[in-house]
Order: C-alpha cells, then sequence, then structure tokens
C-alpha cells in the first residue's frame, strides 16, 4: 500500500488501465508532456507514448467527437475536460450524441467513453471553472455520473468508470485533490459504480452527500457526536443512478435525513435524493427530508465562494432541525 | 471524362460539365449554391492537364501569408511603403502605453505572489499586440477581450482598481462604468469571437460607425466558436476586427499541435475575409494592420482577421504553469531580442522624441497610479451572498431566491 493524493490516485488508475488493455487512450488539452494542469496525467505520455496520451488542440466540442469516433474504431478513449465550466461546449459531444449512441444503433455502437474533468469549489479559481455541473448531467438519461470523495475511491471507481461499456462522467473536486493522503493499493482494483458507501455509521439521522460535501458531512457528524446525536454519513459516489437500496436502507434505520450538495439548490442531484427517499420510505421517516445547498445564484467571483459554499456549520443546522423535528 | 450522378446533374448543371475530380465537386457545388441567385457561376479554371491542384493551391494560398514587418529589432523602418506615418505625439503615447503597460504587469506579478491579487495572465512580450492595436480604435469602439487583454480594457477607459478587483474575484470587478465600451473579459475562450459578430452587425444595423474588436489566441483558433465568429461577421459584412494574438503556445501546447496550417491568418480565406499576418513584436506592423482593418470595417467593408506573430515572456497565468515544462531558455531570450518595447526604444530616440527621463516619468507614474488603485480595491466592501443574490436578476427576484435573500440577509446581521 502507499499513501496517495487524490489526484496521484487518478493517475495511477489511468496508468492501471493503460497498462491493462491496448485500446485505452488518454487525450485532451495538456494533458501530454505538461501532464495536464493540475498533474493528473503526470508522466503517462512518457510512459505509453505520443499515440496514446496526446494532446489536443483547443476546442473541447471537438475533443467529444474524436472520443466518439475513436469509440467506434473500437478505442476506450479517457478524454479531459480542462474544467468542467467548459462542458457547455461539449454538450452536443455528451448530452445530443454520446448518450444516445446505443439507443439509435440498436444497441451496436455503445460509446465506452470516460470524461473526466475537475470541478468544484474554495480553491479560488476565475469564472466559470468550479461550477457543480454534475446535475446538468444527471438530468440526461444514457450517462453515468461519478463524484469520488476520497483517493481509494478514486482509484478504484475510475478503473471501473473505465472498463465500463456505457459513457461514464467522472468528475474530480479540485479541493480534494491533495487536499489529504490515504492508503491506496498499488495493484489494481474496482469498486463498482452506482454503490454508495456509508463513510460513518449512526442510528438518529442518515447525511447524504457527495464529492468535498462528504467531509463537510463528516465534519458535522462530529461535532453532533459531542452533543449526543449519532449520525450517519452516505457518501453516493455515483451520482447517476443513485445506490437506492443504500439510501432506502439508512432511511429505513435512522428514520431522519438531510441531503448536502455543494451546487445550487435548484441544480445538483439533492432534489432526485429527496424525491427518492419520499416516494419509497415516507412512513419511515420522523421528521421532512430538509437539503443543505448553495443558493440559487451564478456560482460567485472568488473572493466570495467560501460564504456562499455550504459548509459544517450549514449542514449542523439543518441537522439539528430535522433532529429536534 | 465527365460523369456526374443524375442528381448532381440537377442541382447544378452548368458547373459540373467541366469537372474532372470527385472532390471538385462537392466543394464546388457548394459554392454554386451561394451563387445560384445571381446566376453567377465561379470562375472556371483555365483548360490544364491538371485543371486543379489542391496541394499545389494550398502551398500557394499559404506561401502568401508572409508575416509584414514595418520597425525591425534594430528600430529601424523596413517597409516604408506600409509605414502608417503616425505624429511624433501619437508614437510617444503609444510608447508612454507599452512601458505603463509593462510596469502593470511587473507589478501585478509580484502583488499576485503576495496574495494581493487573484487570477492574472502575464502580458510582458504581448505590449505591440494588444496596445498597437488597441491605439488604432476610437472610444466608441466596443472591445471584447480575452482573460489576458485587461490592458486594452483599460487603455479603453476601465478604471485600474477595477481591472484588480476583477482579478480578485469581486463582483464590482465586473460592472463595467457608463461609457467604457468592454465586456468582462472571457473566460471561455471562443465565446468572445461570435459575439464580436453580433455586436459589430449592432452596429451595423443602427448605422453606428464604429467596430467591434476581439481578441483571442493561437489556441483559441481551433474552437468552433473562432471560425463561427469569423464566418458569420463575414457573411453579414459586418464591422468586426477579429486579432489572435499569436503567442506560440496553448499553456503548455505547441503553435504546430493546434492546426495543419502554417499560419493562422489564412483561416480567414475560407471564411472569405481580409487577413493578415504582422510581427506582433513590431507596434508600427500592428498599428497599421488594425488602422486599415478598421477603416475598412466603418467603410462597410466588413470584418479583417489580423495574426500578431508574438509571445508571453512569462507563465500562462500565475495559478503554477511552469512554462520550462514545455519551452527552452534559448527560445526566451531568442523573442526577448525581438523585444516590441526595445525596438520602439530605439525608434523613438532616433526620432530625439524619447529619452530615459520620459521613461522614468512614466514607470514613476504607472507605480503610483498601481498603488493608488490597489488601495480603492482594498477599500472595496466584502462581497456578500446577498449581494449575489441582488445582481441575479434585473427586476424582481423569484420566490426562491426572496426566500434565500432573507435567511442570508439574517445570516450577515449576526
Ligand atoms: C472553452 C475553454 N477551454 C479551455 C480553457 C482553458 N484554457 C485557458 S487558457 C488556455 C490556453 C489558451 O491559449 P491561447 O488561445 O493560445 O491564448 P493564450 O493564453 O496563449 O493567450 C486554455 C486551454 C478555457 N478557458 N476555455
Ligand atoms: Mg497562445
Amino acid at each position: 500500500m502507499a499513501q496517495m493524493t487524490m489526484i496521484q490516485a487518478i493517475n495511477d488508475a489511468m496508468k492501471t488501465e493503460l497498462k491493462n488493455d491496448e485500446n485505452v487512450l488518454v487525450f485532451g488539452e495538456d494533458v501530454g508532456n505538461n501532464g495536464g494542469v493540475f498533474r493528473a496525467t503526470e508522466g503517462l505520455q512518457k510512459e505509453f507514448g505520443e499515440e496514446r496520451v496526446f494532446d489536443t488542440p483547443l476546442g473541447e466540442s471537438g475533443i467529444g467527437g474524436l472520443a466518439i469516433g475513436l469509440s467506434l474504431t473500437g478505442f476506450r478513449p479517457v478524454m479531459e475536460i480542462q474544467f468542467f465550466g467548459f462542458v457547455y461546449e461539449v454538450m452536443d459531444s455528451i448530452s445530443g450524441q454520446l448518450a444516445r449512441m446505443q439507443f439509435r444503433s440498436g444497441g451496436k455502437y455503445n460509446g465506452p467513453v470516460t470524461i473526466r474533468s475537475p470541478f468544484g469549489g474554495g480553491v479560488a479559481t476565475p469564472e466559470m471553472h468550479a461550477d457543480s455541473l454534475e446535475g446538468l448531467m444527471a438530468a440526461q438519461p444514457g450517462l453515468t455520473v461519478v463524484i469520488p470523495s476520497t483517493p481509494y475511491d478514486a482509484k478504484g471507481l475510475l478503473i471501473s468508470a473505465i472498463r465500463d461499456e456505457n459513457p461514464v462522467v467522472y468528475l474530480e473536486h479540485m479541493k480534494l485533490y491533495r487536499s489529504f493522503r490515504q492508503e491506496v493499493p498499488e495493484e489494481e482494483y474496482t469498486i463498482p459504480l452506482g454503490k454508495a458507501d456509508v463513510k460513518r455509521e449512526g442510528t438518529d439521522l442518515s447525511i447524504f452527500a457527495y464529492g468535498a460535501m462528504v467531509h463537510e458531512s463528516l465534519k458535522a457528524a462530529e461535532e453532533l457526536e459531542k452533543e449526543g446525536h449519532s449520525v450517519e454519513v452516505v457518501d453516493l459516489r455515483t451520482v447517476q443512478p443513485l445506490d437506492i437500496e443504500a439510501i432506502i436502507a439508512s432511511v429505513e434505520k435512522t428514520n431522519r435525513a438531510i441531503v448536502v450538495q455543494e451546487a445550487q439548490k435548484q441544480a445538483g442531484i439533492a432534489a432526485n435524493v429527496v424525491a427518492e427517499i419520499t416516494e419509497r420510505a415516507i412512513l419511515s421517516l420522523e421528521a421532512p427530508v430538509l437539503r443543505v445547498t448553495a443558493p440559487d445564484t451564478i456560482y460567485p467571483f472568488a473572493q466570495g465562494e467560501n460564504a456562499w459554499l455550504p459548509n459544517a456549520k450549514d449542514i449542523m443546522e439543518t441537522a439539528k432541525k430535522v433532529l429536534t423535528f | 471524362m465527365v460523369i456526374v450522378h443524375s442528381l448532381q446533374c440537377l442541382t447544378a448543371p452548368i458547373q459540373l460539365r467541366i469537372l474532372t475530380s470527385v472532390e471538385f465537386v462537392s466543394i464546388n457545388t457548394t459554392m454554386f449554391h451561394n451563387t445560384v441567385d445571381k446566376g453567377e457561376v465561379p470562375k472556371m479554371a483555365a483548360k490544364k492537364d491538371k485543371q486543379f491542384d489542391p496541394v499545389k493551391t494550398l502551398q500557394e494560398i499559404e506561401d502568401k501569408f508572409e508575416m509584414v514587418q514595418i520597425l525591425n529589432e534594430e528600430g529601424e523602418i523596413v517597409n516604408k511603403d506600409m509605414d502608417p506615418n503616425m505624429s511624433d505625439e501619437d508614437l510617444v503615447e503609444l510608447m508612454t502605453r507599452m512601458v505603463y503597460t509593462r510596469i502593470l504587469d511587473q507589478r501585478s506579478i509580484s502583488l499576485n505572489r503576495q496574495g494581493r491579487l487573484g487570477f492574472y495572465a502575464p502580458t510582458a512580450g504581448q505590449e505591440a499586440s494588444q496596445i498597437a492595436s488597441h491605439f488604432a480604435l476610437e472610444k466608441e469602439d466596443f472591445i471584447l477581450p480575452g482573460y489576458r487583454d485587461v490592458p486594452q480594457m483599460i487603455w479603453h477607459g476601465l478604471p485600474l482598481s477595477m481591472a484588480f478587483l476583477w482579478s480578485r474575484g469581486h463582483y464590482k470587478g465586473g460592472a463595467i462604468p457608463e461609457g467604457v465600451n468592454v465586456f468582462p473579459p472571457q473566460i471561455i475562450i471562443g465565446a468572445q469571437y461570435i459575439q464580436a459578430a453580433g455586436i459589430a452587425l449592432g452596429f451595423q444595423k443602427r448605422g453606428t460607425k464604429a467596430v467591434a474588436m476581439t481578441y483571442t489566441g493561437d489556441g483559441g483558433t481551433s474552437q468552433g466558436d473562432f471560425y463561427e465568429g469569423i464566418n458569420f461577421a463575414g457573411a453579414y459584412r459586418s464591422p468586426a476586427i477579429f486579432v489572435i494574438q499569436n503567442n506560440q503556445y496553448a499553456i503548455s501546447t505547441p503553435r504546430d499541435v493546434q492546426t495543419a496550417g502554417k499560419t493562422l491568418a489564412q483561416k480567414g480565406v475560407s471564411a472569405g475575409i481580409p487577413s493578415i499576418l504582422v510581427d506582433g513584436m513590431d507596434p508600427l506592423a500592428v498599428y497599421a494592420a488594425t488602422k486599415d482593418a478598421r477603416e475598412r470595417a466603418v467603410n462597410g467593408e466588413g470584418p479583417t482577421l489580423i495574426e500578431t506573430f508574438c509571445y508571453r515572456y512569462g507563465p500562462h497565468t500565475m495559478a503554477g504553469d511552469d512554462p520550462t515544462r514545455y519551452r527552452t531558455s534559448e527560445t526566451d531570450s531568442e523573442w526577448e531580442k525581438r523585444d516590441p518595447l526595445l525596438r520602439f526604444r530605439k525608434y523613438l530616440e532616433a526620432k530625439g522624441i524619447w529619452n530615459e527621463e520620459q521613461e522614468e516619468k512614466v514607470i514613476e507614474r504607472a507605480t503610483e497610479d498601481i498603488r493608488e488603485a490597489i488601495k480603492e480595491a482594498d477599500a472595496a466592501p466584502k462581497q456578500k451572498v446577498s449581494d449575489f443574490i441582488n445582481i441575479m436578476y434585473k427586476g424582481e427576484l423569484p420566490y426562491n431566491l426572496k426566500e434565500q435573500l432573507e435567511i442570508y440577509t439574517d445570516k450577515e446581521s449576526k
């Protein structure tokens, strides 16, 4: 085992799959010689050559189109969108084309493409870099959307994403890239897509979260523990499709739930989770399911982002409302 | 010799009779559709053994895009015919602005390192491309800048303190004052190009004698938006000027990776718009090309594409880019010899209209202005979430934001 940051784990996952399958190709803006602007692809071009790890011209739509075309010639593309705020440039390739390929080709072309991209707030980026746009992706039938919160999960989930036969959007929270290290096996392993993970067990309240908000939720849970509340934190890990079984099992155990997302209230995944809980487990609930989210504005300018982003304190406040309902 | 599909015969009978190559059929049928209204057909190629040689044609077009230089590295006029013959006063003003901008760049870099500035994309090396192109504009012209084009905004009237607030990530940095015709710097590469076509069309419809001026980099020319922008403006013959600052790299990606094209300027040919490649380290060449483009634009002759061949000395941005990973210090020093300030200084000194003392004064003024502007920026009120909510819509807020405004206002008052 090695101590790895999330960015190292992501790099390691790509290395593993480049080794395992000669059809895997990694490409995007600055991913080659430069190793990506965050160094996620550091060393990969050197090890696997320019044929397999390469820079593209600057154009997200082009990158998406390339991925589709390469998948049609038997490759397994891992494309990078340098920052996920630029996804609008490639929405047609992703939602208009890739997500529909299997459907409109009678199952002939399935599009085993992985779309990797950094996102997430708290690191003072310029506009259109930090936005949480997973909701956009989740709203498109045909796509799987993964958001890891730890180095261990990051590696196992990325390997699964690359091996998956369908298009997978794999979003990497920038604040988590280097924020902590964790034991990560050097050998290959997978974590199944579509499976949540209980990051902390508890009996009084379930917090459902993903990405950086998992860590804010864990902080809140620890504080709440001191006040005598036993709080469970469930990391969704795959936000589309949701792990309904895990979500309902947790709610049936705790009878109270909140959902936390970094995205604005009108965006993200939380509304889906709440809807699923109320449809499937309303009789297990002792309180309404509440959400902790960012407000419904455009992602703010860097100096104002910390006041805007949801944090452990906000989570505690909402948790208490539900606990004392 | 002539084998064509009956269907194609129906759509373009006259044209197809003279064709021999399949590729040409597809190219020319579209051209035919463009001109069919007027009943015109493209000029026939003279009869030769091989009527049309696509490889040679490309080569000929590319060879035509030679780089225009007026002032060489020694500060000598090497192209008298194209000398814009600027007045002494204008020459001094242009030099002043370039020196000022170089200082602004140096100060911005050190302020960033001290944590007193936010996002910053260095500009040193690109002064001729930025400042001399802007110098050909008038106040009523509208600028759509990229993230590196803050200096042009400042010379177009944006207060320095606002540029600093924008860099820091403060909403007041984007609140462009009345009468300053600029858009906030574009982060989404390429978006500014199509919007420029829109502003140009707006001017055209309103009969405003002004141009839309926009900038992108070598990397930006690979975006779909780039092609759509120049094509739309060309199609409507709108008054736009599209500048490509080819500083050789898009972050780490070298210019060669962007396109098979030998030049970037030649991309304008496909949109049917006049295009020119200039030495982007030569203020006179950049100025002359832009001035000419502006004149044609306001005279109703449509847009122009200008490629300025230049270099950025610094890193891509101050957010962790390490240029030593993708270029050598030898290349850096080659380019520094072509420096726009160096050659312009030599030229002006030889004319007897510039000296060290003048330059010192500009440096002092810039330094003082920057100090003042930072003070002003420091005094900007801390941003609150309620501020963000309040700037979301013109007019009434929807229910969710009304509710959230109440919650955050309450929180902020504690
Ligand atoms: C649509 C979009 N894609 C990617 C980026 C990330 N990005 C920022 S600058 C840059 C390189 C731009 O290079 P170039 O156009 O040559 O301009 P330069 O920075 O050299 O001035 C990239 C890829 C972006 N801002 N917008
Ligand atoms: Mg460039």
